[in-house]
């Protein structure tokens, strides 16, 4: 709001009469809040409400005998102390200090690539890449877990055709690195094309000069291109953290497959997921999923001032 | 400063909050209802008045072509409708009738449930109890072990469907060609394991999987193991440090060690495979096996075989059983009388019965349809020529009796996966997995407030 508006309307008429500037800005006004009204309805009841609710359940504790208890905070003690919603998250942090730099990197590289104009059929390429993020979540998962498989998947076939031992894609060991594959290959190219546009936005001029001074691609690359897409790259590493602690639709697929590997709580989001409809225990599954949005949003949050603090220096 | 700008906030998180409790206070707070006095026995009258008035009744069951049976019923009572609705198969049936009672409202009125699931259901008071309406009658059509899982005391909760008596379910030629006799006892089939994986180093006699724990159950039902117990109200008895557990447990643990048996997941695109592939020789399976067999594994027909299990004591031969559903009725019902009618005829009727046994090849419950020539005497090519339902119906009534279950089955079987199950997948020791259960279940059952008794 302007500080002309303020000097404006302080001094309030004795007449009571609103300024002239009402009508035309009043009515743009009133029609922007008409409009975004429904998104907030939709918002509200949605997102909102069922928030509220669902902290609201979590201070209870329903038992299968005896009803519903007021519990404060009991439900989250017990959640901090439960040894499998602790291994969840420390699963999905060692997901992230692997998956998320790997990812991003590979974005960042096929959108420099992209962006460098030295690729002939871009547009197929750029679409190719994208092509993944298209897929439903569900069949991905689906067609890697084929892919995976130890009897009937392409990579044991072709293993056991030159002899080797079939590859345990699902077995204990591999299962993380497995669903790191999947989710890497479904949201490069998402993310590449936000990285792509955000480097389409840096004014050429700069990348004259750099020539002029004898730069070569990748030295433009790294000290031009690189740091004008900060934000973009903030931006999809925030939405990564936040995607990869909310992992649920990959484990809970594999789950089929392999149902000793992926446990109850093999990530934080499906033991909350499992806890309501399994345990039938709704208070404490609420709980962990609050839990979950603290973890989530210190991780964020320590993501972000960690960048802050380094352009701050640079 | 804008003081305007503020109130919205803080004024739209009051609504918030106060729509929330106002909507937590409509919702069920999930206590049990409590016991009504069971009404003396409805008369004929009653029923026949409430089977000629125009009524909707709501079935859910995941029976395939089911509403073949519910034809007939609406052909012998008109002025009932039924709409039947397959909700899911198996666990996601079970959440989405968890769901509606929860909620109040949107749940059916005769609902499948399988016998292991019964308690969980009459632990929230959930189900309408038969007895009044005419189930009480068909008691004696029953084996004891059948009509003792669907009743406490004289409260009947559900109208036995079919059962899964478990026997062994091998393929001939692939047990003679490697020189092994079909075993008949626990012993011999602990060594007919080694002989037959010594013979086919890449293949294995049987498969135990570690996502199943019905199947396992099903061999400690045989063994004579009662590891659970409900009283009906708030005891549960949770024990597996008994003989007949620990000599099941002895028998598997070294074959699974030793990599003598194979150990995949049940159920999975791989299983099946390894069925039809004769990657696995043997299948300890239930009575509704066969026709499953048969679907996934068509092209092996002829080549397999139905006998007992293997025996603890050839003197007194047992059985176990592994899965089987009944027909219950929601106490939430509006029309009490039909639901039940409706329970009990598709699964007493002799002509829906019959059909249920041998169009959808359930295995019957009833001993009316178990003795019924039509369905004893059928010979089944896929077991080359065997007479397998005369086989089962033999093994039925060597199901031993007073097998009870927990009122939380969902968690004991899902917690089964990642304790003794993962033992079995991990290929690690038995016993230490059972001993995970055992306290997995026994801290769930206090945890929500039954007290545990051994």
């Amino acid at each position: 709001m302007s500080q002309v508006a303020i000097a404006r309307d302080h001094p309030r008429a004795p007449e009571g009469r609103k300024p002239k500037r009402g009508g035309l800005k009043r009515r743009q006004a009133i029609a922007s809040y008409l409009l975004a009204t429904p998104f907030f309805v939709v918002f509200l009841a949605m997102l909102v409400l069922p928030l509220f609710y669902s902290g609201y359940l979590s201070l209870f504790q329903e038992r299968l005998v005896g009803g519903t208890v007021f519990a404060g905070v009991g439900n989250y003690v017990r959640a901090l102390q439960d040894h499998v919603f602790l291994g969840g998250v420390l699963r999905m942090a060692q997901f992230l200090v692997i998956q998320v730099p790997i990812m991003l990197s590979l974005a960042l590289v096929f959108a420099l690539a992209l962006d460098s104009g030295r690729l002939r059929m871009q547009r197929i390429i750029r679409l190719t890449i994208f092509v993944p993020y298209a897929v439903p979540g569900v069949i991905a998962a689906l067609m890697w877990g084929y892919l995976y498989g130890p009897d009937f998947g392409p990579f044991a076939q072709a293993a056991r055709a030159i002899g080797l031992p079939t590859p345990p894609f699902l077995g204990n060991e591999w299962m993380l690195g497995s669903i790191m594959n999947i989710v890497t290959w479904s949201f490069v190219g998402y993310n590449m094309i936000i990285l792509y546009s955000a480097l389409r936005s840096i004014p050429t001029e700069l990348y004259e000069a750099a020539r002029v001074d004898g730069a070569s691609e990748f030295r433009v690359a790294w000290s031009i291109k690189i740091p004008a897409i900060r934000p973009a790259l903030l931006l999809t590493t925030i939405f990564s953290v936040i995607g990869t602690f909310q992992l649920f639709n990959e484990p809970n697929l594999l789950r089929i497959l392999a149902p000793n590997v992926i446990g109850v709580g093999y990530t934080p989001n499906l033991y909350a997921y499992n806890l309501a409809f399994i345990n039938q225990d709704v208070n404490y599954a609420a709980a962990i999923a609050f839990l979950l949005g603290v973890v989530i949003m210190i991780v964020s949050y320590a993501v972000q001032l960690g960048v802050l603090r380094r352009e701050r220096r640079s | 400063m804008h003081p305007i700008k503020r109130r919205p906030a803080v004024g739209l998180v009051a609504t918030a909050l106060t729509a929330a409790l106002a909507l937590s206070a409509c919702s069920s707070s999930g206590s049990t209802s409590p016991a009504t006095a069971t009404p003396t026995t409805v008369t004929q009258a009653a029923i026949d008045a409430a089977m000629t008035t125009e009524t909707n009744l709501t079935f859910w069951t995941w029976v395939p072509d089911i509403t073949n049976e519910v034809a007939l019923f609406e052909k012998a009572y008109p002025a009932i409708h039924v709409d039947v609705v397959n909700v899911g198969q198996g666990a996601a049936h079970y959440q989405k009738l968890r769901t509606a009672i929860k909620a109040g409202s949107g749940g059916p009125d005769v609902v499948q449930v399988e016998f292991q699931y019964l308690p969980s259901f009459t632990q929230g008071g959930d189900l309408l109890d038969l007895a009044p309406y005419g189930a009480a009658s068909i008691k004696s059509d029953y084996a004891g072990w059948i009509w003792s899982q669907v009743s406490n005391g004289d409260a009947v909760y559900g109208i036995p469907q079919d059962v899964g008596p478990m026997g062994n379910l091998y393929r001939k030629d692939l047990l003679s060609a490697a020189g092994i006799t079909p075993p008949t006892t626990w012993e011999e089939f602990a060594k007919a394991a080694r002989d037959y994986r010594a013979a086919n180093p890449d293949k294995y006699l049987t498969n135990m999987p570690g996502n199943d724990a019905g199947q396992f159950m099903g061999l400690l039902w045989q063994a004579g193991a009662r590891p659970f117990g409900y009283d009906g109200k708030k005891t549960v008895t949770i024990n597996f440090d008994t003989p007949e557990v620990a000599k099941v447990i002895d028998l598997w643990n070294p074959l699974v060690k030793d990599g003598v048996i194979g150990v995949d997941p049940d159920f999975t695109d791989q299983w099946y495979q390894g069925l039809a592939n004769g990657q696995y020789a043997s299948w300890q399976g239930a009575a509704w096996g066969p026709v499953f067999l048969q679907g996934t594994a068509a092209k092996t027909s002829g080549l397999w075989t139905v006998s007992p299990l293997p025996q603890w004591d050839a003197s007194k031969p047992a059985s176990g059983n592994w899965g089987g559903s009944t027909d219950a009725v929601l106490k939430s019902t509006k029309n009490p009388i039909a639901a039940a009618q409706l329970a009990l005829w598709i699964n007493t009727q002799h002509d829906s019965a019959l059909m249920l046994a041998t169009k959808q090849f359930l295995f019957p419950a009833s001993n009316t349809i178990l003795n019924d020539p039509a369905f004893v005497d059928e010979k089944s090519a896929f077991y080359g020529g065997q007479q397998v339902n005369k086989e089962f119906a033999a093994i039925s009534a060597t199901v031993t009796p007073d097998f009870e279950w927990l009122p939380f089955m969902d968690y004991a079987y899902s917690s089964f996966n990642e304790t003794l199950g993962k033992a079995f997948a991990d290929r690690t020791d038995l016993a230490t997995g059972l001993t995970a259960w055992q306290t997995a279940l026994t801290t769930y059952a206090t945890q929500q407030g039954f007290t545990v008794k051994k």
